[in-house]
């Protein structure tokens, strides 16, 4: 599967969009979702929450393991997914559609630090050997 | 360390499977989806490559004596031939050496087939403990043999479509039974809570029967779905929910023990005078969240662990089975610590699902398969 080139990417797997309106949505990569296999929990952070870069702020779990989320970027909590709460399986079927929450950017600088689409490819080659 | 590889492991590389290590062992976890592979079980036929279980066959006049000493449950209730019994091998605390299934031949020959991890720590042990026996006898591990599993609702019509020449002998089987077709072992036993047959087959022919089973519709199911299934039907894994630190009492097994007869077996002694420090119960999340193992359970009678943990696709919820307090009943609340949370659960009595339905009552919440 090809990874979206309109995307940033954090080394922990998470995915971010910059949106028109100038929020962050979040989600978990594809080659995320495929190591974890089939998802059955997803916890997001609470709408309002203040995040750092980096800071633990959700869970996924799929039938054999946990892996928790880490903010790609630092922000407020704007809005979560509520749908995955009951159908956690959306992000096995598109990872890319199925985002996971929308930060307010606290230091839009930050967007920057992230991986591009080449430069996440060749993380997840490096991660595969 | 290199990983051994059954007769099948091309077959499950073709498969596309995710190939992981377990016991040894380089198995599939799964070919895509273990969930759908789970389901495929319950709905319909499913098949494991379950090779990396050791068959051995003990074989002479002194096998029966031999077994009634080595094994807690009495191969003495094994009176037709084809009679199968599960039973723990204890070392002489009561400590569980392995669990096992024993298939009785004939009145000279047994088959046990042991776990993977732990296949030449139970040879070993079978070993030594054969020396101390009068009667002729040899232990002989059976690495020339192939095991397929194929567990489901409709398991065992494929099986006879699939292979029409082991019909006959089969179709009377009842369940814990099996029969012999020439150099196949047909066998009505599992490890999944469905019907079905278990097979044993010379490793060249494994290949050809796996492919046939497939053309029959017979759907491929890795270690994550039998893990799931397992659990689902209450049934302990070697490793996780029982070792040499606790006894058959402790981990749920009583009713594979027998202290009725005046048999004396290994470990016999350690159960009749220790006193039992746990008992195993299953749990029910009644919140979202997985239970997983090793995370403690705050019980009114104190603490315990979870032994193994998962969710269940059959109840849509998470369950587990536990170590507890002997105190602790079915039907009580206990708190789980789930990550930085205590989460609400129910004890219950095992197993949850049997041949596709959930056997829990009073759980509104819980919904019938997708």
């Amino acid at each position: 599967m090809s990874i979206p080139a309109d995307l940033k990417y954090s080394d922990s797997h998470e995915w971010v969009r910059l949106d028109a309106d100038g929020n962050a949505t979040v989600g978990i990569t594809h080659h995320a979702q495929d190591l974890l296999g089939d998802l059955v929990f997803v916890e997001n952070p609470k709408v309002g929450r203040s995040l750092r870069k980096g800071e633990e702020c959700g869970v996924v779990e799929s039938v054999k393991a946990a892996s928790d989320i880490y903010a790609p970027i630092g922000g407020e909590v704007v809005a979560v997914n509520a749908e995955l709460e009951t159908a956690p399986e959306k992000i096995n079927q598109g990872a890319y559609q199925a985002w996971m929450f929308k930060l307010k950017p606290a230091d839009a600088a930050e967007l920057a630090s992230l991986l591009d689409a080449a430069a996440y490819q060749k993380l997840v080659e490096a991660e595969s050997k | 360390m290199n990983l051994k590889v059954t007769p099948l492991n091309a077959v499950h590389r073709g498969l596309n499977a995710r190939l992981v290590g377990f016991g040894g062992w380089e198995m599939p976890l799964h070919y895509g989806s273990q969930i759908a592979e789970h389901r495929n079980v319950r709905r319909d036929a499913g098949m494991f490559d379950v090779s990396h279980m050791l068959a051995v066959d003990i074989v002479g006049s002194g096998a029966r004596d031999f077994l009634l000493k080595l094994l807690a449950n009495n191969v003495d209730r094994l009176q037709k031939p084809g009679k199968a019994l599960y039973s723990c091998m204890l070392n002489q605390e009561g400590g569980v050496i392995d669990d096992l299934i024993v298939y009785f031949l004939d009145q000279r020959r047994y088959r046990v087939v042991v776990n993977a991890a732990t296949a030449e720590k139970d040879l070993a042990w079978m070993r030594e403990q054969s020396l101390e026996l009068t009667g002729p006898l040899t232990i002989g591990p059976r690495r020339d043999l192939a095991m397929i599993a194929v567990q489901g609702p409709a398991a065992r019509e494929k099986v006879w479509r699939a292979l029409p020449e082991a019909k006959a002998a089969s179709e009377r089987l009842e369940p814990f039974f099996a029969a012999e077709v020439t150099d196949l072992l047909i066998a009505r036993t599992g490890y999944t809570g469905e019907d079905g047959f278990e097979l044993m087959l010379p490793a060249d022919r494994a290949e050809k029967v796996w492919d046939v089973l497939l053309g029959n519709g017979v759907a491929p199911a890795g270690l994550g779905a039998r893990d799931t299934l397992r659990l689902e039907a209450g049934m302990n894994l070697y490793g996780e929910d029982m070792d040499e630190a606790v006894t058959p009492l402790e981990c749920g097994l009583e009713w594979t023990v027998d202290l009725q007869s005046p048999r004396d077996f290994i470990g016999k002694q350690a159960l009749t005078t220790s006193p039992r420090r746990a008992r195993m119960l299953g749990l029910v999340l009644l919140e979202r969240g997985v239970l997983r193992a090793h995370q403690p359970v705050e019980t009114p009678s104190g603490l315990g662990l979870i032994t193994s943990g998962s969710f269940s696709p059959t109840l849509q919820t998470s369950i587990a089975l536990a170590r507890l307090p002997v105190a602790v009943l079915p039907d009580q609340q206990v708190k789980v610590s789930v990550r930085d949370k205590w989460l609400v659960a129910r004890t219950v009595k095992c197993p949850f699902v049997r041949r596709g339905h959930s056997l829990l009552v009073d759980f509104p919440a819980f919904v019938e398969p997708r």
